[in-house]
């Protein structure tokens, strides 16, 4: 059986939706509260979205100090796997997991619609069972998703392959129309070098199953829980 | 002893809040206004023993939570 773990912290408000999406896929989820020390042996993690202590001082700082976060960052660097979801995206650019910052959408408005991402990097753990440049519709919900790097930084990312996600139109092209919070070259997600962490601010969790709306999320869960029991295999 | 620090955003990035803000004065009509930066002020106080040591601590402090690098700068002074 594959497992996950669902880091829960106050104020994460997607930890139940993605659990579901998960176990949809096959999987078994463990529910691991943000004051615990460890987390139990698991396949992959997850940091939710949600607003974890209430975005206090910068969107996911708080977060990436709590108690439980020690565990996940050494599990993290010792190869476990890793999504982070919109606010788990935040954290783990706090926690220096990933490169960079999200700030205040360009707008300054709460932007909360399904848009069109592009999947750039598709051999990584959790973007397996994409195909590369195949255009998805998901859901986004923040206030601050405005991805910021330095230009070095971002050239490194756009060098390496390791944008998985950008924001698009409907036919895969980049376009400023397109890009719903000012994020630098329309980042929507990026990977480690070793694709085994992925951050995203789209919710795939959001859009897993027909009665949802649409499915094009759901192979975020289906590539987890592929690459999973490869690894075990 | 008592720490104030300034936490800003660095040259480079952009503001949209501090833009929000320069448009709302000139909506007022305060003429003139440009280069409008918004951040944070961060009041503590320490039981630090001297000002070297009260000094080394929020650097410690700034890197590691108070600020986020990537994006910000900081300052602090010590008062009292």
């Amino acid at each position: 059986m594959i497992r996950a773990s669902v880091i829960v912290f106050p104020g994460s408000n997607c930890d139940r939706d993605v659990k579901v999406a998960t176990e949809a896929v096959g999987a078994k989820v463990n529910m691991v509260w943000h004051g615990e020390s460890e987390v139990p042996a698991s396949d992959f993690l997850i940091l939710p979205g949600g607003f974890s202590y209430g975005d206090y001082l910068r969107c996911g700082a708080m977060a990436a100090h709590s108690p439980i976060m020690r565990d996940v960052i050494a599990k993290a660097k010792t190869g476990t796997p890793i999504i982070g979801i919109c606010n788990g995206f935040q954290v783990l650019l706090e926690t220096g997991l990933l490169p960079g910052a999200l700030m205040r959408n360009a707008s300054l408005l709460f932007v909360c619609r399904d848009v069109h991402v592009r999947c750039d990097s598709h051999e990584t753990y959790f973007t397996g069972c994409y195909r590369g440049g195949e255009v998805l519709r998901i859901p986004i919900a923040h206030h601050d998703g405005n991805y910021f790097a330095d230009q070095e930084t971002l050239d490194r990312l756009e060098g390496e392959n390791l944008v998985a996600f950008r924001y698009c139109d409907a036919d895969g092209e980049l376009t400023e129309a397109d890009n719903p919070n000012g994020s630098q070259r329309n980042i929507a997600g990026i990977t480690n070098p070793t694709g085994r962490i992925l951050g995203l601010m789209p919710h795939p969790e959001r859009l897993f199953e027909k009665p949802l709306g649409g499915t094009d999320g759901r192979r975020i869960f289906e590539s987890a829980l592929v690459a999973a029991i490869d690894a075990a295999a | 002893m008592k720490a104030l620090i300034r936490i800003t955003l660095k040259n480079g990035v952009l503001d949209p809040q501090g833009k929000a803000i320069e448009n709302a004065l000139g909506a007022l009509g305060f003429a003139g206004v440009s280069d409008v930066r918004q951040g944070k002020l961060i009041e503590l106080d320490l039981a630090a023993a001297d000002e070297t040591a009260a000094r080394a601590e929020v650097e410690r402090m700034c890197q590691s939570l108070l600020a986020n690098t990537v994006i910000e700068n900081y300052s602090f002074e010590l008062v009292g």
